[in-house]
This record gives C-alpha cells, structure tokens and sequence, in this order.
C-alpha cells in the first residue's frame, strides 16, 4: 500500500530511470495525457460527466487523483504516434539512395493512469504491430521500453462498457504495475507488481503491508464500477452476427447521421490505420517517408484507380462498425472493441455503437434492399 | 460432308422444332462461300437473309467518320448472324464483311417471313429462338458498354 | 506481454526500399510498360502471383505484381500501367535509374494445386501481366499439367499486352490461345466480343480444370460465372483481388475486404471464398 507521498515518490523513481512519465492532466476542458513532470499535475479532484456527444469536467467532492474513465486521448498517441518519419533518403550520384531510418525517442515512455480497457486496447494492437508476419519497428520501439502502470477503474463514464467486453474494470495482466486507488481510511493505493519490472520499482517505493481488508476495499471499488456501467452490450457473438448482416438496413439509418467525421477513428484507442506520404526534400534532393494517422471515413481512404470502393457514407459506417466488432476477429483474432466509449463521447452527432448493435441483433435477417 | 438438312437439324437455334419445320427452314437455305474481305451485308440495305457461320469468322462494323470502319462484334462458326430479319423495319444495322475465307449458310429470311405469316405456330417458334439471340447479344454489348479496362471513370 | 524485438538492423527488403536500378524498359502499350530491374543490394524474389511495392523515388509506392521470373539472377520484371503520379514515375524511369522496392508479399497462383489437370488462364486488360509468370511456370513444367488454355481480353488491339508472345504462344501445339478484344478499328482480324464467350468454346475438361481469372473485378465475376456454367467448380477457380494499399504487410488497415487483408491472405483468393464477398456493393 502506498500513500499519496508514495503516488509522488513513484513518479520520481520513474523519471530516475529515465523514462519520460506521461500520465492525465488538466487542458483545455479535458482530461488528457501528456508529460508529467511530478504527481502535483494529476487533476486531483476531477471527474468526467460523459454521455452520447457529451463531455464535461466536473468538480469531486474529494480529491482522487484518478477519479475519471477516459478522456479522448489514448496511449496510441505515444504508441503510434499521429505523425512520424520513419526514414529519410539521400540520393548518391548514380548510386543507390542511403536510407536513414529514424531514430527512437531518446527516453522510454512510463504510462501512467493506463485503464484497463486501454490494456487490452495497447495489446490489441500490439497483435497487429508485433505479432504478424511483419514487425513494426517504430512502434515496437516504443513499446518493448514501455512502463505500464494500470490503473483500476473506480469511476466508470455514462458511456463505458468494458464490462460488457470482458476488458475492465480490473486489470488482469499486461501492466508492470497496477494501482487501486482507495478513498476511506485514508487516501491510499493498493499497488500490484505484474512484472519484473514492476516488482523493481515497487521496492523502491516506501510502503506498507497489504491487509486483507485492503484486498476487499480494492476488489469493492472494481465491483462497485461494474454495477455502475454507461452501457451495456451483448457481445457473445458479433463476430457472426456482423457476418451475417452486411446489407442490414441499421447502416443506412446510421449514415443519415453519420458525418463522416472520423471523431471515433481518432479517440478510438485501438483504431490504427494510417497512411504513408511520401515527400520530397528540396534543399538537398532527398526524401523522406512519414506515417500519419488514416481513417476509413474519409472518401479516398478505399480509392483504387478508377475510383473510390465506398464512396457512400453507408458502406464507411458499415465497414467501421463491422471491422471494430466482426472482421477484426478474423483478420487479428480478436475483438477491436474495448468497450471504453470514447466513440459514443466524442460523436457530434451521439450515434451509440452499443445501440447500433443493438438494433442490428433486434432485426437480425432484415435486408437494406434499395442498398443491397 | 453435312447435308443441309443436318446442319439445320443440328444446329442449336434450331432444337426442339418438329421435322417438318426443320424440312422447310432447310428449303430455304444454301452454302454460301465468301472471301476474306468480301462484304455481306452493308447497314441500311434490306434484312432478307440470316446466316449461319460454319467456317471462318465475320466481322459486323459500322463506319465512324474520323475512325474508319469499327468493328463491334465478330461472329465465330456455329453462330447465328442476323436477326433483323424477323423484326421490323427488316433492315440491315451493321455492316458485316467477312475477315477470313467463310462459308455461310445463307437462308432466304423474306420467305421465311412470308411462312411465318401464314403459319403462327412457326412463326412463334422462330420469333423465341430469334429474339433469345437479340437478347444474348444486347446482354454482350451492355457488358462492354462497362468499358471495364477503360481509364477511370466519373461515378 | 508482448515479443517485442527492438530491430536495429533496418527491416529490409520488406519495410526499407531496397535499391533496384532500371536496366531497359520496353513499351507495350500506349500507357504500359514493363521494367527489367536488377538489384543493388538485396535481392526479392516474388513467386508468381505476388506483388512488390515499387517505390519512385520521393513520389510514393504502388503495388505491382510480378509479370515474369524468379530470375536467376534476382532480376525483377514488373509490368506498369501509367494511371497516377507514381505509376508514371516508375514508367518515365529510364534504365541507370534507381528505383526502390518492398516484398515480396500476398499469395501465389496455386501451380502446385493445378499439376495433373487441366490449367484454364482467363486474363482481361492489364490482368495478363501478373498472370503471365503462371503461363511461364506451365510452359516450362509442361508435363505437369494436361491441357492449358489462355484466354486473353483486351479494350482495342492497341491495349493487347505482350503481343508477340500472345503470337509465339498461339503458334504452339501445346497451348491453346484464345484473344478476343471489345472493339477493333482497321486491320483486325481476330475476335471482337467479351471474354466470357470465348469459355464455352475452349477444350478443357471442367472435372479436372484449375482455371485462373484475373482482370477488373466486374470481369472476373462474368468470366467465373461462364466458368462456373462450364462445370468447373468454385472451389477451383481463383481470382486475383485489389484494394487500395498503403503498406503492403498487414499494418494500415486499407487492403481490407470483409474478414481478409489483400496483402497478406491474398491477392490470390480462391473463388469460393470471394464470390459472396464480391457481391456485396461498396465492401
């Protein structure tokens, strides 16, 4: 157990190791992460009020340090970042260019406040980035350094359904350490190893004696989240019932609200599609190669010569929806979901994932003949 | 070598017609030998005839000033060339030249006609068989009408 | 948690262009053309049927499927149609230019599957090209199949690719060549009409025919279903697929169709597999 010198103490640990600590603060009306210097940025006393197309921060009547669900950023900001060179290439007279790839940042990440949702989230995509035929070696850089410290979800959102996708609210595994905040009895965090690492750090750490009743008041915050869900979702079999209900007609009466914005493709902690440009260096007859951030809702994401495949709003919807909830299982192997509902939040338009399946599974077998 | 009378039996768009239609059609019909490069029909002029390919190919093509001579479809042994015969106006659409040395069996469509007039469960029979080969060819040309290796296309 | 290994080495050849120097391009029609490149460093050796991502220079990459080889001595022919910036980079590039190159990735023509049948190659337009190393596999193993026929679709005579190979070709006794194009002006002498007619005349034996379609994707699903009334069944016809691709080994996300990334469960798709797949609009 550690107190709130602890909470500090860890930080500084962490920062003496070298890593670049990002953790949540206060900005611009959200919750979001970014580099943290010491414990004193954490939004002591914040909560979020989430529901569909809705985000406030609101005043505690305590000053938890972590007293709020997820904010719109998620560790793929770090992860993957938006915007990145992976290499650049100078021409040799009549030679083959020299390509330089990037470099990795100078200092491993330590994420600080990870939900577990957002564990399943980073391990979902680490499928995709480290355990395909292909390794990406940008991200596995950031990620093979990274310290995890989870944090447990004591203060689900309106829009939350991790319980639903079998992601939250507790952490499993996948963390170095993991953080149970507890209010009563003084403020206090039970702190759990699940690493070498983790087990590294904690003993560095001025402590004491985990009790039973610490256990049960941990496990009792969990609990209490569960019962306390924004959502609810049957997600036993989406996999099959997408499959099985590409032309249904919810797509169409989605794209009618639909704006194609992509809001969700970008606070989505899972989404990963991203695009290459490839631009030329004036000064000195070089080039270089970026990666940044793709969404499959903008129009030119499907163009193959001679046009694009998913010029409709409909077919977007459709293949967003049913590639986060079905054809992910088949392409990865497992769900692209977590169930953090961050996409019901920021939505301008409120349109609710766990609705929209909803609907689909209420009139499962119905086909969209005018689309189909 | 086939006779006349077994080509007609045996050729598809024929199946299924009684031996006394099949006697008829055959009284109409002669070998015809074309060419490469001989003309046998030009667009416009009157539909009297349908053919059917048995060697060789014929090319039906219309003239499009700036392009020259643009051939649309080619007509390979065992198909049936023609069917303008049979519809009104009867008159020729395309022109059609053969592109190798062909021979043809050629059938006197106005007296066909004439038969089919007086006999309408002939003329029944005929008029099915000959619009399934209107209907097989529009089907092709909507197809390429698809230009599908074309450049790109506006939606 | 997760293997992660730190690559400090580059990831080569997959990842990191590998420099390739243009040795002759030859023009084979109007917009296409084919490069012969050989490597500067590594060599990648597509089988056929797999894709390479070429890379212009400070202009971006494409997917191009080999249209030839392996080559002995790791040379890559890549057949290219000029439709986009990159596309005509690659086309303008003249031999001495150095071009950079990514794969090999996605799957091959099943010639393995095909040995002891018959081998049907239905290819439209720019689809010869990535079909041809099958055609090439067959004639050089030719005891290994039955009877193989090549059917061939093209716009005009003008977009017909690899015209005198289609010559040498239809002059053998062991290959049956059908072409056909979708109008001629002039000197033609051949078949004008779509390519699906040319399938129930050709002389193979559905039972055991391994048929191989690739062109537009409309095309294909004409040439499948003419395929399909001849008795072969779908689950040995194949089709090459395409979607729009960014990266090439399954990290972007846009070569999905459905349940499959194109890079890497494909382009070579068996029939069976795609055909619902292919009916849904806009997927």
């Amino acid at each position: 157990m550690i107190d709130l010198d602890g909470l500090h103490a860890l930080v500084g640990v962490l920062r003496d190791r070298g890593f670049c600590v990002v953790g949540p603060m206060r900005r611009e009306g959200a919750i979001v992460y970014e580099e943290i210097e010491s414990a004193d940025e954490l939004p002591a006393g914040w909560t979020e009020v989430q529901e569909a197309a809705t985000y406030r921060l609101e005043r505690r009547t305590d000053e938890a340090r972590f007293g709020y669900p997820v904010g719109p950023h998620s560790w793929k900001r770090y992860l993957l970042p938006a915007r990145v060179r992976l290499w650049q290439a100078r021409r040799r007279d009549g030679g083959a260019p020299e390509i330089v790839e990037e470099a990795l940042p100078e200092r491993p990440f330590a994420l600080l406040g990870v939900r577990p949702c957002d564990l399943h989230a980073i391990a979902v995509q680490d499928r995709i980035f480290l355990e395909g035929a292909y390794v990406d070696r940008d991200y596995a850089g950031r990620r093979e350094g990274a310290f995890l410290v989870a944090v447990n979800c004591g203060t689900p959102g309106g829009t939350c359904f991790c319980a639903s996708m079998g992601t939250g609210p507790r952490a499993e595994s996948g963390y170095d350490l993991a953080l149970t905040e507890l209010l009563e009895g003084g403020h206090r965090f039970l702190a759990e190893a699940g690493s070498e690492r983790g087990v590294e750090v904690l003993a560095d750490l001025i402590g004491t004696e985990v009790t039973q009743a610490d256990v049960d008041a941990a496990l009792r915050v969990t609990h209490d989240a569960v019962e306390h869900m924004g959502r609810v979702l049957e997600s036993f079999d989406l996999r099959d019932l997408l499959a099985r209900n590409v032309n249904h007609p919810r797509f169409a009466d989605a794209a009618e609200r639909c704006l194609t914005c992509g809001n969700c493709t970008l606070v989505c902690p899972t989404c990963f599609c991203t695009s290459v440009d490839d631009v030329n260096v004036l000064e000195d007859g070089g080039a270089e190669r970026w990666r940044r951030w793709d969404s499959c809702y903008s129009v030119d994401y499907s163009n193959i010569h001679g046009g694009a495949i998913r010029p409709s709003s409909r077919a977007r919807y459709r293949q967003w929806l049913t590639h986060k909830f079905g054809t992910w299982v088949d392409q990865f192997g497992t769900s692209g979901c977590v169930g953090c509902g961050r996409c019901i939040t920021w939505c301008p338009v409120g349109i609710d994932v766990t609705e929209e399946l909803t609907a689909i599974r209420a009139a499962d077998g119905e086909v969209d003949h005018a689309n189909a | 070598m086939q006779t006349l009378d077994q080509i007609v039996a045996e050729s598809p768009v024929f199946a299924g017609l009684e031996p006394a239609q099949l006697e008829l059609i055959a009284g109409c019909a002669h070998n015809v030998a074309f060419d490469s490069g001989a003309r046998l029909f030009r667009e416009g002029e009157a539909a009297d005839t349908f053919y059917l390919v048995r060697r060789g190919r014929i090319a039906l093509s219309a003239h499009v000033p700036g392009r020259g001579d643009v051939t649309v479809e080619t007509i390979e042994p065992g198909e049936v060339l023609g069917w303008s015969w049979l519809f009104p106006p009867y008159t020729w659409h395309f022109d059609a030249r053969a592109v190798e040395d062909a021979g043809v069996v050629a059938f006197d469509g106005a007296c066909l006609r004439g038969k089919c007039d007086a006999d309408h469960a002939l003329g029944y029979e005929l008029l099915s068989r000959f619009a399934q080969v209107a209907i097989d060819r529009l089907q092709q040309t909507r197809t390429l009408l698809l230009d599908v290796y074309g450049n790109g296309h506006d939606n | 948690m997760a293997t992660a290994t730190t690559t400090d080495t580059p990831s080569r050849g997959a990842i990191i262009p590998e420099p390739y120097r243009v040795v002759a391009r030859a023009p084979e029609t109007a917009d296409t053309w084919t490069l012969l490149l050989e490597p500067l460093g590594m060599s990648i050796i597509p089988e056929p049927g797999q894709f390479n991502m070429l890379y212009a220079f400070g202009v971006g990459e494409v997917p191009i499927s080999t249209s030839a080889g392996p080559e002995p001595g790791g040379e890559l022919v890549h057949t290219i149609r000029a439709v986009g910036p990159v596309t005509q980079a690659l086309c303008a590039a003249r031999p001495g230019d150095v071009i950079g190159v990514r794969g090999p990735f996605g799957t091959t023509w099943p010639l393995e599957e095909a040995r002891g049948g018959d081998l049907v190659i239905v290819a439209g337009g720019i689809g010869l090209a990535p079909v041809r190393p099958a055609v090439y596999h067959a004639l050089a193993h030719r005891d290994d199949y039955a009877s193989v026929t090549l059917l061939v679709g093209a716009r005009t005579p003008a977009d017909l690719l690899f015209v005198r190979e289609l010559e040498d070709w239809r002059g053998r006794f062991d290959i049956d060549v059908g072409v056909t194009v979708d109008s001629a002006v002039g000197d033609w002498h051949g078949r004008v009409g779509v390519v699906p007619r040319l399938i129930p005349g050709a002389a193979f034996d559905p039972a055991s025919t391994t048929a191989l379609v690739v062109g537009p994707e409309i095309m294909m699903t004409f040439t499948a279903r003419a395929l399909l009334e001849r008795g072969i069944a779908s689950d040995k016809i194949y089709v090459s697929m395409e979607r729009n691709m960014r990266c090439g080994v399954g990290h972007c996300g846009h070569c999905q169709l459905g349940p499959v990334l194109i890079c890497r469960d494909g382009p070579v798709f068996r029939y069976d597999e795609m055909q619902q797949l292919m009916e849904v609009r806009e997927l």
